[in-house]
């Protein structure tokens, strides 16, 4: 059993919103201004003459004009007006949002704008809705009515004080003329819907859980917090940086090379799935396809890291490298990302696996790096850790980077694949046959399946490559003779 | 593409304790220095030396970071508009909503796509999970945790499992099944443990390992089997909201964005804050890697998602218009890194051109803030989860 002593403080929640809410309150008091603001005018509404009313379009239209913006753009704003609790709405007064037409809107009282700081209470809900209560029975809607009966549950101690409240702010009410009361009545409910919101309606004062540290305190921070930041900012001054021309101009290029691959920017061929409902985008380009596309094999060549991480590609690649008896590196490569990204437990068993396969002396996939960083790997496997090929894997990816890549680039392999490499015709579907396809949208293999199908494929592939035992096969050949 | 090797030594003995332990590049007294992260925790507590008070170490802290701001400005040699200059402009785009995914009862919280780029994960308030096959509108799986408040989740690279957290300190992995009927929760597995909620997860480059970041101000690398924790990272003095891996080849870091309003950058092998930004106004909601990843974006309560360079070490470009007002909530590249697009609090996706700085298109449709953008692996679609308690795929 929990006991609330307190409402929740929504002092967290004000904060990020008070940066919006801010602005949002400067712009209302702009809005008011009576030479330049928004054009009100009297409505008649039923037969009572409401002052004050505005049109949402010309809302709409003197946000447009401040903020240079889109009538779209306007209304969205307006909407957030409304959804705060800024402006109400006159007719439809549940729906919150801002239309572009000529219902009536009025501007909130200042008193109930969200920016203050006090939080919307239980008791005064309680006292708005048995004002309402006393004015009228039975006026109150199924929502409110269940409110009602939970706050006269949970609020019985306080109830006499809420019923003479009530009483009290009723009978001051009647002392009013009839629009006053009207204007009033109207704000209070708008104020109410905005902040205890019917059931199944979108609310914008909805916040998520608070945070951990509360952004309303000044922050006291210690000394050792102080030593930290400034051992953090010695080591940021000595960091390496790169001129702003190079690294802009780095990602200008990025940003050409893959222009015509990105699906928003150019048409993927044959045809976006999600807008024909045609999968045959993701048939032509499956993991173990036979022949790739021409925009892939493309793909592969923009860098190394492509090539390897398109699987196909890599496979591909080891085609290429089996030519050349060169495999080593791109295996040793491949048993270090394991290794890296593999589970604790198995990291000591793969490191021994990848010692006596790649770096042992005498080895049989041996792998030529640099003398240093030997000495250092080797040193580093006494004390296995998923890091611990860090530095021979880094010297081996730049070594396939800077030269095997650029010789597969050039090889008959590659120039090959490119060749057969599939051009698809680009998909022409009528309306008739595209409503079709929305019918009849494939159901795709599951990705647990295909991982099934890949893990067999890969124990196969490792049984297959397992090193010839030179000195095995020789015995054997000695003891035939 | 990216070329930073991470030469430097990263594990080995350290300069002060000799034990052999990841290790942190970092300077004492000018002069660098290797030492493990409890030797740099314990010279941070020692007590106050002699001529040190809390007031000299305020006062240092200010003078570097101007030093760093300086060190920053000499190799500003050009903006980011100057260089867009000779690229041509983005054609007018015509996204539309092509799938609209129903069936949360309550705010969608989080999404996430799967490496088959179609199917995809997403979270609610009320602790609901479902995993959905976006081409067809099919619910595939289903599970409900036991808590409130589902603010983070993942699919696995290899598609076989989920991981997810939120109000209840930890991040689950629940391992998918092809039998429908299956209970799903009787197999969930607690990973990370939290001292407060988690934000945000995400799986390294296979099943094992997960990445989480937490209200308490840390994020962990957790083995996934044992759910050991492998690194934790501190450096965040509130709450941490977002994470992102680098999606570049040596693939050992990640970004981190926090009420603090700092983005921070971490190496994952040493545990150290390697890189800090710090120049928004309010909480970082979301942080997302440039397809290359030599920079990354970030989205934030002030109105704004700024562009921040990792090898200029700065602020490139802000995206703002004085009609946004109200906070992004989250951000992501288009698969050229182009375009980027962002959800807001006010309900819109707006589409910025990450190169020239001006706003390309908006989207509306959802009815309640915008919680998660994700871009399909493929880059053929954007998917949007909100709080109207619906997702929407845009292509």
């Amino acid at each position: 059993m929990t006991i609330r002593t307190a409402r929740p403080n929504r002092g967290q929640a004000f904060r990020s919103r008070m940066h919006c809410l801010r602005k949002l309150e400067a712009i209302v008091v702009e809005m008011h201004d009576p030479k330049n603001g928004v054009k009100g005018s009297v409505q008649k509404l039923n037969v009572t003459t409401i002052p004050h009313a505005v049109a949402g379009s010309d809302i709409i239209a003197w946000i447009r004009n401040k903020m240079q913006s889109t009538p779209e753009d306007a209304q969205v704003f307006g909407t957030m007006l409304v959804a705060y609790g800024f402006i109400y709405p006159l007719q439809n007064h549940r729906k919150l949002v801002m239309c572009n037409d000529s219902s009536l809107y009025r501007f909130q009282t200042p008193y109930f704008w969200p920016v203050q700081k006090w939080v919307p209470e239980d008791s005064d809900y309680a006292i708005y809705l048995a004002k309402r209560n006393i004015r009228k029975k039975g006026i109150l809607e199924p929502y409110e009515q269940a409110h009602y009966s939970h706050l006269h549950d949970w609020l019985n101690h306080k109830w006499d004080f809420i019923v003479m409240q009530a009483t009290e702010q009723y009978k001051a009410s009647r002392d009013r003329n009839k629009s006053d009361r009207v204007v009033l009545d109207c704000q209070e409910r708008a104020y109410w819907i905005v902040n205890r919101p019917p059931r199944y309606t979108q609310s914008a004062l909805d916040c998520g859980p608070d945070r951990l540290v509360d952004p309303n305190v000044e922050e006291k921070i210690t000394f050792d917090q102080y030593r930290r930041v400034n051992v953090f900012y010695q080591q940021a001054i000595m960091r390496p940086r790169v001129k702003s021309s190079v690294s802009l101009g780095a990602l200008v290029k990025y940003i050409t090379t893959y222009k015509n691959h990105d699906p928003f920017l150019a048409s993927c061929q044959p045809s976006n799935p999600w807008q024909t409902d045609h999968d045959a985008y993701w048939t032509l380009n499956v993991r173990r396809v036979e022949v790739p596309t021409k925009m892939r094999v493309e793909r592969w060549s923009f860098s190394l890291f492509e090539l390897l991480t398109d699987l196909r590609g890599r496979d591909d690649f080891k085609i290429f490298l089996k030519k050349e008896f060169s495999g080593e590196n791109l295996a040793f490569w491949e048993a270090a990302e394991e290794l890296k990204w593999g589970t604790a437990s198995s990291m000591s068993a793969k490191a021994e696996t990848i010692f006596k396969t790649f770096l042992a002396p005498g080895a049989p996939r041996w792998i030529n790096i640099d003398g240093r960083t030997m000495g250092l790997t080797v040193k580093g496997l006494d004390h296995p850790h998923r890091y611990v090929l860090e530095a021979a894997q880094t010297h081996v990816f730049m070594l396939m980077k800077k030269d095997t890549f650029f010789r597969y680039l050039k090889s008959p392999t590659y120039k090959d694949i490119q060749k057969k490499a599939l051009n698809p015709e680009p998909h022409n579907f009528s309306p008739a046959q595209l409503e079709q396809n929305a019918r009849n949208r494939s159901p795709g293999i599951h990705p647990i399946i295909l991982w099934q199908q890949e893990e067999e494929e890969k124990t196969k592939a490792a049984a297959a490559a397992v090193p010839v035992d030179v000195k095995a096969v020789m015995s054997k050949i000695d003891r035939k003779k | 593409m990216c070329d930073q090797t991470f030469l430097a030594a990263t594990f080995g003995p350290c300069d002060n304790c000799s034990k052999a332990s990841p290790l942190m590049n970092i300077y004492l007294k000018n002069e660098p220095i290797n030492y493990c992260s409890f030797c740099v925790e314990m010279m941070a507590c020692q007590g106050l030396q002699k001529g040190e008070t809390l007031t000299s170490l305020k006062k240092e802290s200010e003078t570097l970071k101007k030093k760093l701001e300086e060190e920053r400005g000499k190799l500003t040699d050009v903006e980011l508009h100057q260089v867009a200059e000779k690229v041509e402009a983005v054609a007018a785009l015509s996204i539309k909503t092509r799938r609209v995914l129903k069936g949360h009862g309550n705010k969608v919280l989080c999404m996430d796509w799967c490496k088959d780029k179609r199917r995809l994960v997403s979270s609610s308030q009320d602790g609901k999970v479902i995993v959905w096959d976006g081409f067809t509108l099919n619910k595939e799986h289903g599970v409900t945790l036991p808590c409130t408040w589902v603010m983070a989740c993942a699919y696995a690279p290899s598609g076989c499992a989920v991981a997810c957290g939120g109000l209840d300190n930890k991040c689950s992995v629940v391992p998918l099944s092809l039998d429908r009927t299956e209970n799903l929760a009787a197999k969930k597995k607690s990973v990370a443990m939290h001292t407060n909620y988690v934000s945000g997860c995400s799986f390294t480059n296979s099943d094992m390992q997960l990445l989480t970041s937490s209200g308490d101000g840390t994020c962990a690398l957790w083995d996934v089997e044992s759910g050991q924790l492998l690194q934790s990272f501190h450096g965040h003095t509130a709450d941490v909201l977002s994470l992102d891996l680098a999606p570049s080849e040596t693939g050992n870091t990640f970004v981190s964005g926090g009420c603090d309003m700092k983005a921070n950058v971490w190496d994952m092998r040493s545990g150290q804050n390697i890189q800090s930004f710090e120049s928004h106004e309010s909480d970082i909601n979301c942080v997302k890697y440039y397809p290359s990843g030599d920079a990354f974006a970030s989205a934030s309560d002030d109105a704004t998602c700024r562009f921040y360079d990792l090898r200029a070490d700065r602020e490139v470009a802000v995206y703002q218009k004085d009609s946004i007002i109200f906070g992004a909530s989250s951000v992501d590249f288009s698969l050229s890194g182009r375009l980027l697009f962002a959800g807001y609090n006010d309900y819109t996706i707006n589409v910025w051109d990450v190169l020239k700085g001006n706003r390309v298109s908006v989207l509306f449709g959802h009815e309640n803030r915008i919680s998660r953008l994700r871009v399909s692996p493929d880059g053929t679609a954007l998917c949007s989860a909100s709080w109207d308690n619906t997702l929407r795929i845009w292509a």
